[in-house]
């Protein structure tokens, strides 16, 4: 299909502003009168506040107030898992107890200083194994788990289920959830070649380049909040709750967001975003909280770790009959995430398997909070799982290229634990043959494991999945007097320009040139409709049916509009160069400038003031409310959708690992993305080399420590929970796609920005694994000493699957 | 990074920046007399974007938080305030150095330069930041910045650098969304329109 926009690429308008340094981030802004809060966070892994005395502090000059738990939560704080905004109950070193503002920053801290804490110690643990053995701590007052409508539980093995476990057998304790379908015995009895062993994936942070700073103030009985945030209204929508402000009554200023990668999608993540607005309320001042990098560790949240054991049967033939997993998910010292589901999931999706079960427990740790990290679940077991492909596909004599293929979602089929669910559409093989065309697969196979002095090649091949897309949304558009189109967009800035690229949309319908477009974002009070948090590689799917929707509904009132006045039907009207026209004669019509006009005059429904779609989102209706009667609008609400929309990629690199020194260089790696019809190549383009980068992070480098002996965070920074640099990453990354339409998408999209991850841990565990002869590490990352061992013959020195810190 | 500058000096800037503002504090002691109302520590000048700027600078203050938040170039990030990141990265005599370590009073007879000084005049932007525009170079743009300042400073080195040496003059910035094969397909776009 020929599309003016959709496909093309352009430039994002917040661009020049991040290459100038004009755009504003949250600590970027001042206020007249501003004063400055800093934290006084836990020292302790697990303990309870007995007492605070802040009257020193209090009686300081410069000093303004101090904001508590108690403030924050009079009723007392919520007995759930979940970050709260402060706490008199710590559960992990770093949270914050309390905030003090005064003016500046020194005095805060000098202040904080002269504050008396009084800590009730208890009982910590970093591995959630030892947490599961009888008698092991728990990491929350409670127990060590979060039941639903049960609260806080106790689960427990005996000592030596979890020495078994450790051990490497599968767990025999009854697992509080256990999703299945299909005949797993028989589904083994049939299998050629089964592997079975446990595995351990890591936990780390997200380490977003911004830190959570947020700044606020209160005007006429508004809140003005600059916060960080992957959404815009979704999360003005949540915060607004948090804090206690009508939703009506909150301008929430959100330009733009340096990163957040899961943890910043949803307003739960971000509690901390209401301390200034609550300091702010109670001392009549605007306050900026600047987050320290230290802070952002503590309180941005990391990726759910796997201690697990994986069972996976195959054919002959070399399909996958079975998958059986069970998993213990790290919890983290404030719970969240259900990576372990997720993972599960995306086996039955990727690899087609007959029979899948996954039994499993989420096992809280008084280590940083867990929730979405890019591909959450997906992502890591992907990284497990194709070392494991490959020994199957060698084990049976099939080319590793050839096994996928056998195992290859395809248009018609479904998948997903335990109801299976039909995609979209679902362009996997196309996706594999292109990768493999574009490393040349076949031709490199006879280098495979190849050596040049102390240096031996691996190949790796691998796939990643994400579901992508939802619905349900709203969308607005408005025109003026002057025919130009505005799209209110509610999408977040996180990076992915998708609040632009979903926009084009719009201008799609409409036939739009798009510098007749303006994108109206950034800030909730230019009255913006509800999305869908950013996360979950939605973004795309989602928002391109809501832009092309009230595009569309726009389009039905200018036909109306152009029928009523000029004669005809409005089926006998058409659009092009910015004008409404009869088709058969196109000079009847209107220019778009004209027919906003003539739809102010008219008012009513298409001004947005009756005649709204049902089923509006309450922030949605206050936008329209906001805006009726200002001008010529389109207004939608989004029905569901059918089936599953999937993200789906493949990658293949080739390294070149030393035996000497257990490193390795990525010398080629292709990526390949299939997200039906590209929406913005340059933007997609960025979605696969980022993936890149982030799998190098979950195959080789990422995963935080934690002290055994006081809790304490051992890698707060960028180099001790290494982030990938330029130098860990190969100077030329090739991208691809296959670009087919989903027919649940106006225009064909889907999103990609996870899956671009999950391909490339899964082919580099592969290629590592390749280089080694096959052995398979069974963890995540595959670290350098690692590597160095398995080739001297060395045992590891490790306590077996243990988490958060590898010496146990 | 500048070489000069270490993490050795920069502490040793720390203490000696203290011992000149404790010297000043002691002899208002000595003479009998308190701090005076509106005392001020260090009063510098410095040059920023060719223009010279007075400025009211702590002992312990760095040139980040100077830039920032005394003089409103909020174009420099902070992303770690520890010498990891590369996101406050401006240029002192033409060199890369982070400024979150580097203590503002050893700037005096420095030329700083930050991203809000790289366009012309006429407000046309400079070639790297053109040519990051042109390869969509940021994801979140919270390293931008920082990737831009050390682009300059690269190809002011080395206008004509292969893709391996801009990427070796580039690793000290991190980028987190992992945008570098943009960024250096960025860098290799301005060697070709500067």
């Amino acid at each position: 299909m020929a599309y003016m926009h959709i496909g093309k690429d352009f430039v994002p308008p917040d661009v020049t502003g991040k290459v100038t340094g004009r755009i504003k981030y949250a600590e970027d802004y001042t206020r007249e009168g501003m004063v400055y809060a800093r934290l006084l966070t836990s020292p302790i892994p697990h303990a309870r506040v007995i007492d605070i005395d802040a009257s020193a502090a209090l009686a300081m000059e410069g000093v303004f107030g101090i904001l508590t738990a108690d403030d924050v939560y009079p009723d007392g704080e919520p007995q759930s898992t979940g970050l709260k905004i402060l706490t008199n109950e710590p559960t992990l070193v770093g949270e914050p107890i309390l905030a003090v503002a005064a003016i500046d920053e020194k005095t805060a801290e000098t202040a904080i200083a002269a504050i008396s804490v009084t800590f009730e110690r208890l009982p910590f643990v970093i591995d959630p194994l030892d947490s599961l053995a009888e008698g092991g701590p728990n990491a929350y007052n409670g127990g060590n788990t979060f039941a639903f409508r049960e609260g806080f539980i106790e689960e427990k093995w005996t000592t030596d289920q979890v020495a078994s476990f450790r051990a490497g057998n599968e767990p025999t304790a009854a697992a509080p959830t256990e999703l299945a379908y299909g005949d797993l015995d028989a589904a083994f009895g049939e299998s050629a070649y089964v592997y079975e062993n446990t595995f351990t994936t890591a936990g780390y942070p997200h380490m977003s380049m911004e830190p959570r700073s947020a700044m606020a103030y209160w005007e006429d009985g508004k809140l003005y909040l600059h916060a960080t945030s992957q959404s815009l209204t979704a999360f003005a929508d949540g915060i607004a709750g948090i804090i206690g402000v009508a939703k009506e009554d909150l301008v929430f200023i959100n330009a733009a967001t340096g990163g957040g990668f899961g943890q910043r999608a949803r307003a739960g993540s971000v509690p901390s975003a209401a301390i200034p607005a609550k300091l702010s309320q109670k001392i009549n001042r605007p306050v900026m909280m600047r987050v320290t990098r230290e802070e952002e560790f503590t309180i941005g949240g990391a990726r759910q770790g796997f201690q697990g054991w994986i069972k996976l049967g195959f054919r002959q033939n070399g399909t996958m009959a079975a998958a059986d997993l069970w998993i213990v998910s790290d919890n983290g010292g404030k719970g969240g995430g259900g990576d372990a589901f997720s993972a599960t999931n995306a086996i039955s999706i990727v690899y087609q398997a007959d029979a899948v079960r996954l039994r499993g427990v989420s096992i809280g740790s008084n280590t940083a909070h867990r929730g979405a990290q890019r591909g959450p679940g997906e992502n890591q077991i992907a990284a497990i799982v194709s070392p494991i492909l490959d020994k199957a596909a060698d084990e049976l004599g099939i080319d590793r290229l050839e096994i996928r293929k056998i195992n290859t979602p395809q248009n018609g089929d479904e998948g997903g634990v335990p109801q299976r669910t039909p995609f979209t559409s679902a362009y996997m093989p196309e996706a594999l043959e292109q990768t493999a065309q574009l490393f040349d697969w076949a031709g490199r196979q006879p280098r495979r494991r190849q050596r040049n002095g102390s240096k031996v090649t691996g190949f790796g091949i691998g796939q990643g999945y994400h579901n992508a897309g939802r619905s349900g949304m709203d969308g607005i558009v408005m025109m003026g007097p002057d025919g130009r189109l505005k799209i209110h967009n509610g999408v977040g800035n996180l990076g992915t320009y998708s609040y632009a690229s979903t926009s084009r949309a719009a201008a799609e319908a409409l036939k739009m040139p798009w510098d007749s477009c303006d994108i109206i974002t950034g800030r909730t009070d230019l009255h913006l409709p509800i999305t869908s948090p950013q996360d979950g590689s939605n973004s795309i799917f989602t928002n391109t049916r809501t832009c092309w929707g009230a595009a569309q509904d726009m389009l039905t009132k200018m036909k109306e509009i152009a029928a009523s006045d000029l004669g005809g039907a409005p089926a006998e009207y058409d659009i092009s160069n910015e004008r409404v026209h009869q088709i058969a004669n196109q000079s009847v019509g209107y220019t778009y400038a004209q027919v906003a006009r003539r739809a102010m005059e008219l008012g009513g429904k298409y001004t947005g003031e009756a005649e709204l779609p049902e089923d509006l989102a309450e922030w949605t209706q206050i936008s329209v409310s906001r805006l009726a009667g200002s001008g010529f609008m389109g207004v939608y609400h989004d029905p569901a959708h059918s089936g599953n929309p999937p993200g789906f990629t493949v990658t293949a690199c080739e390294i070149e690992l030393d035996t000497e020194t257990g490193k390795f260089e990525i010398i080629d790696v292709v990526t390949v993305a299939e997200c039906g019809t590209v929406m913005h190549p340059q933007g997609l383009k960025n979605q696969m080399v980022g993936g890149v980068v982030w799998g190098i992070g979950l195959s080789a480098l990422e995963r935080h420590l934690y002290d055994p002996q006081n809790g304490l965070p051992a890698s707060t920074g960028y180099w001790q929970s290494k982030v990938p640099t330029y130098l860990d990453t190969p100077a030329r990354i090739v991208s691809g796609w296959v670009d087919l339409p989903d027919p649940e998408n106006p225009v064909g999209a889907r999103g990609i920005g996870e899956p671009s991850m999950g391909a490339v841990s899964a082919a580099l565990n592969a290629a590592i694994s390749d280089a080694l002869g096959g052995h398979i590490f069974n963890a995540t990352p595959v670290t350098t000493d690692m590597i160095i061992n398995h080739i001297a013959g060395i045992s590891e020195d490790w306590v077996p699957l243990a988490q958060n810190n590898f010496r146990g | 990074m500048n070489p000069k500058l270490t993490r050795r000096r920069f502490i040793k800037g720390v203490i000696a920046s203290g011992a000149a503002a404790t010297t000043t504090t002691m002899w208002y002691a000595a003479n009998g007399q308190n701090r005076p109302a509106g005392y001020v520590e260090r009063l510098i000048r410095i040059n920023v974007n060719g223009q010279v700027r007075n400025v009211d600078v702590a002992p312990q203050e760095t040139l980040a938080s100077t830039l920032r938040y005394k003089l409103g170039l909020t174009g420099t990030k902070l992303g770690c305030n520890r010498g990891e990141c590369g996101a406050c990265t401006v240029l002192v005599d033409d060199i890369a150095t982070y400024s979150c370590s580097v203590l503002t009073h050893s700037m005096k007879n420095g030329r700083i330069e930050t991203v809000e000084g790289l366009e012309s005049a006429n407000g046309d932007l400079h070639p790297v930041q053109q040519a990051f525009v042109e390869s969509l170079s940021p994801q979140c743009g919270y390293c931008t910045p920082g990737q831009v300042m050390a682009a300059v400073a690269l190809l002011r080195i080395n206008p004509n650098p292969t893709r391996e040496e801009a990427q070796l003059g580039m690793s000290g910035n991190i980028c987190r969304c992992g945008s570098y094969d943009s960024y250096l397909d960025g860098v290799m776009r301005a060697a070709e329109i500067g």
